[in-house]
């Protein structure tokens, strides 16, 4: 399927398909290799309204050249009203890789990660300027149906949240929605919860509450709800903040199963965490104006070997040590 | 700190630094006592009423009951009065309360928590509905008699259960829409962003997750409501209730809501006015028999959201 026309609000709209297909041309460039690097130079006249922005690919520092790339985002900065929430970040996020998100509280990692799945609409009063690419789509012009955004990139929350509902009908409710049939929902079902390890232990239940489970089985249950869509990327905001460290333990395992088909963001606390598990890390660190708004910014994007070993920015290395908390 | 040493000591020590003082929390256990006589107050006041309505009706209530329940208004002798036009009157006039207070106000709520958010407009309407929720009854009767009556003549055909019941669902409209407000308000944002993050749209986050979550408190705000607009008298005096006979005549079911009616309230306001001790036997009996109908729909409303509740 193409991913540029799947994501465009049904409307027969000649602008509608000029950018759809504006943006074909764009996908096919970006996925060429060595074509970042190339684009790199002219981040800095990346126009904030330019709905279709090719010039907006940044070549963050360590960046993979093999890999491939889901999303490319461009000086975002996210408002909340007036108050500037996260200020320019620039970082590309490689297909089947983990990607953390660090840094202290406020820093602003949790909003940006709302980003790629425009859950930050949900917000009143909330704004984000820049672009962020997903497959060389511009995921914040007009034509993006937020809705498609989300059934493609799925996300899992820092408490876990199941629908009061029953097992099979938490991780059978995003399928029917998307009109999976009947007669293929039990498979659907199974195969989540197979994937999210969590199958042998409520197979004998699917029709209880999902309330009945505990908190680490309640959160893969989340996960298996996230995948039971299929979705391109999986947004991981702290999911194991709320779970003691056996059930931390085995929301990491399977974060490491999903990767072969999934590309997950993850935003976590735990610096261990980041290490164990993600390619890539992301330091973000918050600044206070003289006003005393406190504004997030992305110190340092590199891959986790490099950013807990040799990190560029002092920032970063004091954060990392526990020399700053 | 202690300069003891030895075990013994130190145990000794701290058995007397744990020791149960009393007096300790003399004001925590005076606030205790005062809020179990405030409870006592409230339900001994409940039942002093209802024991007063019951002596007063015994008559009626233990020898006459039947005849009483079946039979309608006679102006002949309270002996041979009945409140039966006033029970079906008074749920009629329920009824179309009900149909027109619920759909408005839960839609209201709705618009209000989920479309208009945090909006000024939002918040000025919030406030207005929270103030119209204080005006009296009288009113509403007032407001029934120059739109409901008068004014859409042709639709409500004057004084009748239907211009009744729209009056009634304009006085109670105010609570459902705060009820299912703070109802919706209550449901987490986390079960929102859940249904979203799956890819659910804005209608299939509020139809198949959002309401059920908030239907149970909609359904008890409602049936309180409800509950309040079958006891009323005031505002249907005004709109046509005042006459206290019921003429059925030939007429079927649905003929009687664009006909003259009666309802219970008013009921005990008519026996209660006319002299003679027997017809005040009347009025206590009548309020007795309006308590164990509003008791009726309280216990709906239990049983049915219990059944909610379990539904999931």
């Amino acid at each position: 399927m193409n991913p540029e026309k799947a994501l465009m609000t049904q409307e027969p709209d000649a602008r509608a398909s000029d950018v759809s297909d504006a943006s074909d041309a764009t996908a096919s460039e970006v996925s060429a290799p060595g074509a970042p690097a190339a684009t790199a130079g002219t981040t800095g006249a990346t126009g904030v309204h330019a709905r279709i922005d090719v010039s907006g690919v940044a070549a963050a520092p360590g960046q993979r050249p093999d890999a491939g790339t889901v999303f490319e985002c461009a000086d975002v900065d996210v408002y909340y009203g007036d108050f500037r929430a996260l200020r320019d970040v620039s970082l590309d996020v490689a297909e089947h890789e983990v990607t953390a998100l660090i840094g202290p509280s406020g820093c602003g990692k949790t909003t940006f990660l709302r980003c790629f799945n425009r859950m930050n609409d949900l917000i009143e009063g909330a704004r984000v300027d820049g672009t962020i690419h997903y497959h060389g789509v511009n995921l914040y012009q007009d034509e993006v149906d937020p809705v498609e955004v989300r059934r493609r990139v799925g996300m899992v929350f820092q408490k876990p949240n199941p629908f009061p509902k029953s097992i099979y009908d938490n991780i059978a409710y995003g399928p029917r929605l998307a009109g999976v049939k009947r007669s293929e929902l039990d498979d659907v079902v199974e195969g989540s919860l197979t994937r999210a390890a969590l199958w042998d232990e409520v197979k004998d239940r699917l029709k209880m509450s999902a309330y009945g489970l505990s908190g680490g089985q309640q959160q893969r249950l989340c996960i298996a709800r996230a995948i039971a869509v299929q979705p391109d990327v999986v947004l991981m905001d702290e999911p194991c903040s709320a779970l003691d460290p056996i059930a931390t333990g085995r929301i990491e395992e399977l974060i490491a199963e999903l990767k072969n088909d999934y590309t997950i963001i993850i935003v976590t606390h735990n610096m261990q965490q980041a290490a164990r598990i993600s390619d890539m890390t992301a330091f973000f660190s918050v600044q206070a104006n003289e006003m005393g708004h406190r504004t997030g910014e992305l110190v340092e994007y590199a891959p986790t070997s490099l950013i807990f070993t040799n990190p560029d920015d002092p920032r970063t290395e004091a954060y990392i040590t526990g020399r700053v908390g | 700190m202690s300069v003891l040493t030895s075990p013994a000591g130190i145990a000794a020590d701290t058995a007397d630094a744990l020791r149960r003082r009393p007096g300790a929390d003399v004001a925590g256990a005076v606030f205790k006592w005062l809020l179990i006589g405030a409870t006592v107050f409230a339900t001994g006041f409940l039942a002093v009423l209802l024991a007063v309505m019951i002596v007063d009706g015994w008559d009626v209530l233990s020898g006459n009951l039947w005849h009483f329940l079946t039979h309608g208004f006679s102006q002949r002798s309270a002996a041979e009065a009945g409140v039966w036009q006033g029970i079906i009157g008074s749920l009629q006039v329920a009824l179309v309360t009900g149909v027109f207070a619920v759909p408005i106000g839960v839609a209201t709520a709705i618009y209000l928590v989920e479309y208009a958010q945090d909006s000024r407009f939002a918040r000025i309407v919030e406030l207005n509905i929270r103030n119209l929720a204080g005006v009296p009854s009288i009113v509403y009767g007032l407001l029934g008699l120059a739109v409901f009556v008068q004014t859409i003549h042709g639709f409500t055909q004057g004084k009748t259960v239907i211009a009744g019941g729209m009056t009634l669902a304009a006085m109670v409209l105010p609570i459902i829409v705060i009820t299912s407000v703070e109802a919706l308000k209550a449901v987490p944002s986390s079960l929102r962003e859940a249904a979203y993050g799956v890819g659910a749209t804005k209608w299939e986050v509020l139809s198949r997750q959002v309401l059920p979550a908030a239907l149970s408190t909609i359904l008890t705000g409602t049936v309180l409501a409800l509950a309040r607009a079958l006891g009323e008298a005031a505002p249907l005096i005004l709109v046509g209730a005042a006459t206290g006979f019921l003429s059925f005549g030939d007429a079927n079911m649905l003929e009687t809501f664009t006909g003259p009616y009666t309802a219970l309230p008013v009921q005990i306001f008519n026996f209660a006015r006319l002299p003679g001790a027997d017809w005040g036997v009347n009025a206590a009996a009548a309020s007795v028999v309006i308590l164990v109908l509003v008791l009726a729909v309280n216990g709906l409303a239990i049983y049915l959201r219990n059944r909610f509740e379990k539904q999931w």
